[in-house]
């Protein structure tokens, strides 16, 4: 059986879909990522890059969230579907 | 007045809690102040069999950690104001992020009325509810509504009555957290309690002292500790 790809959100292509593993941030920014659904074994997918990479915007729990590259480069979990 | 209650209504933004607000209240409200607090909540009455009840709208909100203002407010009035009934409005249609809320708010307070809205938009979508297994995992009352169409605004308004007389008694599930944290729950649950009394969850303060909410803190310092001993 093939090990899970593990990767960072910041690095999710458009169409991947990711299983949140850990979220490696604390104090308000950690609260407000978990109260809009980026909690561990939530499923996000890439929904949109920005021409330059940053921000992007998941899919989460039914909402489209866009996240700046220093929080998205601190949540880690499997690549489930490439999309493709 | 002996007849008059207080119910707050909480939910995310955009979930209808206004329209539902304005639906129940008609034109019968004004903007309400809040002690030290310069956001407003629109408050209104609904008489009802021999009670009025004012309901207090709170600002929408994903959680009630005290992230922003808007849910300081919000979480200080369902803790300290104590309504006599929190009505907590969810989104049919996407209900996973909703019960966030809805899980924090049973932690804080005991009398909850669950409100699922928008429930003709989730049936045209196809989304099935299942209230009566809801209601037996949340320990408190669900009820199905919408609040555009004026949907089950009867048994909405009787379920606040009956909680008000003691013929519905609210047991909100309580999350268990991991060992380590049940832990230091216990150590520190009981000398919280000789502070708050029966006033607040002991438990929910525990948990948000060992969280850290520093914003908490300053706001139970505020209202227990005597002036003088600060």
């Amino acid at each position: 059986m093939d090990e899970p790809k593990l990767v960072k959100l910041v690095n999710g292509e458009k169409g991947n879909i990711i299983k949140i593993t850990s979220i490696n941030l604390d104090g308000v920014m950690r609260r407000r990522l978990l109260d809009l659904g980026f909690v561990a074994g939530a499923l996000v997918e890439v929904v949109r890059k920005s021409p330059l990479g940053d921000p992007i915007a998941f899919r989460v729990s039914q909402t489209t969230i866009a996240l700046r590259k220093e929080e998205s480069a601190k949540i880690e979990g499997e690549l489930v579907s490439s999309g493709k | 007045m002996g007849n008059e209650y207080r119910i707050a209504l909480a939910g995310n933004p955009n979930t209808g809690k206004s329209t539902l607000f304005n639906a129940l209240t008609g034109l019968r409200q004004h903007t309400g102040n809040w002690a030290g607090k310069t956001v407003s909540m629109a408050q209104g009455s609904v008489p009802f069999k021999d009670k009025v009840f004012q309901l207090v709208d709170l600002p929408g909100t994903y959680s009630l950690f005290s992230n922003s203002k808007d849910e300081e407010v919000a979480r200080n009035f369902i803790v300290f104001e104590k309504p006599d009934v929190t009505l907590v409005v969810l989104d049919a249609t996407s209900l996973e992020r909703n019960l966030n809320l809805a899980l924090q708010v049973l932690e804080m307070t005991k009398n909850v009325v669950i409100c699922i809205n928008l429930i003709d938009e989730a049936e045209k979508q196809g989304i099935k509810i299942n209230e009566k297994l809801l209601m037996n995992r949340l320990g408190v009352p669900v009820i199905k509504i919408s609040a555009r169409n004026k949907i089950g605004f009867p048994l909405l308004l009787d379920t606040i009555d009956r909680i008000i007389t003691g013929a519905i008694e609210c047991h909100p599930a309580q999350m268990k957290y991991s060992d380590e944290i049940e832990e230091q729950i216990r150590k520190i649950e009981p000398k919280v309690r000789e502070m708050v009394g029966d006033r607040i969850s002991s438990r929910w303060v525990s948990l948000r002292l060992l969280d850290g909410d520093e914003a908490l803190l300053n706001e139970l310092n505020k209202r227990f500790v005597p002036e003088g001993v600060r």
